[in-house]
């Protein structure tokens, strides 16, 4: 360990704006890229199944 | 004799295998980065020239060098997908461009971060960095291209010849601190000799560009398995699969 309490942790030698705004940026935007890449099967599937939901009500429709 | 690799060009295969895959690759890349980052931020001894502003290079680095790895990657996906018509490889090469982007960005943001205090500027417009901020034009040329057209198939020929021409700007970033001169220091790392770090600050180094290569990898399978869905929505696999999971 080369800090000797949470404070000095957390001052990073006085550079702590400049390390954690690298580690924040960084770290936000995977996170973001993450979750925004985790929801498009869902939102993809979903799209899917209306168009096939559709096509159903028009053959149904077609009949009458 | 590598025939059997050919069947995974079969997008129900491929998407299966890539689903096969992820739980591995994001496992590992999670135990890698979460090990190689605070290993650097908290062990890694201080540097006797930069003090701790120096523990950005534990993301700098990967970032920089896997945003050059995943653009070969995007590329050879490409090409192989305008030679041989194979449409996964096409599919891949389209989901590799935005990771391949916010990596860039990691790399352009976290190199500013650490310019300031150390060059005391965020920017210079010097070959390195130029040449790192035109590979994020090309991630979102790739990005836009592929965006900009109805027909995928012409979408992926359009992105795919891009990409291809693109990979001219690698060497370029690579040799850039070589060829010309830069604020930007050489790199630290050698394949063929010796590397001019310390083993205690070089190991957590290492251990989060295997990170960074395997967490691009994760979210490549990710983007390549919903893909796959949407190009191939017509297909009973897929419709099966939408009607099980998609309206709730």
């Amino acid at each position: 360990m080369q800090f000797d309490s949470l404070a000095d942790f957390f001052n990073m030698g006085g550079y702590a704006f400049y390390v954690w705004l690298a580690y924040g940026v960084t770290f936000f935007s995977l996170g973001t890229l993450v979750i925004v890449s985790l929801r498009q099967k869902r939102k993809i599937l979903t799209e899917i199944a209306k168009k096939i939901q559709r096509e159903e009500r028009l053959k149904a429709n077609r009949s009458n | 004799m590598w025939k059997w690799l050919h069947s995974y060009a079969d997008p129900e295969r491929a998407y299966k295998l890539a689903g096969t895959l992820l739980p591995w690759f994001s496992a590992l890349a999670i135990g890698f980065i979460g090990v190689g980052s605070i290993w650097g931020l908290l062990f890694a001894p201080v540097d006797y020239q930069q003090g701790d502003s120096y523990r950005i290079i534990f993301i700098h680095v990967p970032a920089a060098s896997m945003s050059m790895s995943a653009y070969m990657a995007m590329a050879t996906s490409a090409f192989i997908g305008l030679v041989w018509q194979i449409k996964s490889a096409d599919w891949a090469a389209a989901a590799i461009a935005p990771i391949g982007a916010v990596v860039t960005f990691i790399a352009l943001i976290t190199g500013a971060t650490w310019g300031k205090p150390m060059w005391g500027t965020w920017w210079v417009w010097d070959a390195r960095l130029t040449s790192e901020l035109v590979l994020l034009f090309l991630y979102l040329g790739v990005i836009s291209l592929y965006a900009s057209f109805e027909d995928k198939v012409l979408a992926a020929r359009a992105a795919g010849i891009l990409a291809i021409v693109g990979v001219i700007n690698i060497p370029i970033i690579k040799y850039s601190v070589e060829w010309w001169n830069s604020l930007h220091q050489p790199a630290t790392i050698k394949i063929t000799e010796k590397s001019s770090m310390a083993m205690e600050m070089l190991m957590p180094l290492l251990i989060n560009i295997l990170g960074f290569g395997l967490m691009i990898g994760a979210i490549t399978l990710v983007r390549f398995r919903a893909e796959i869905l949407a190009r191939n929505g017509m297909r009973p696999w897929v419709r099966e699969l939408a009607t099980a999971e998609g309206v709730k």
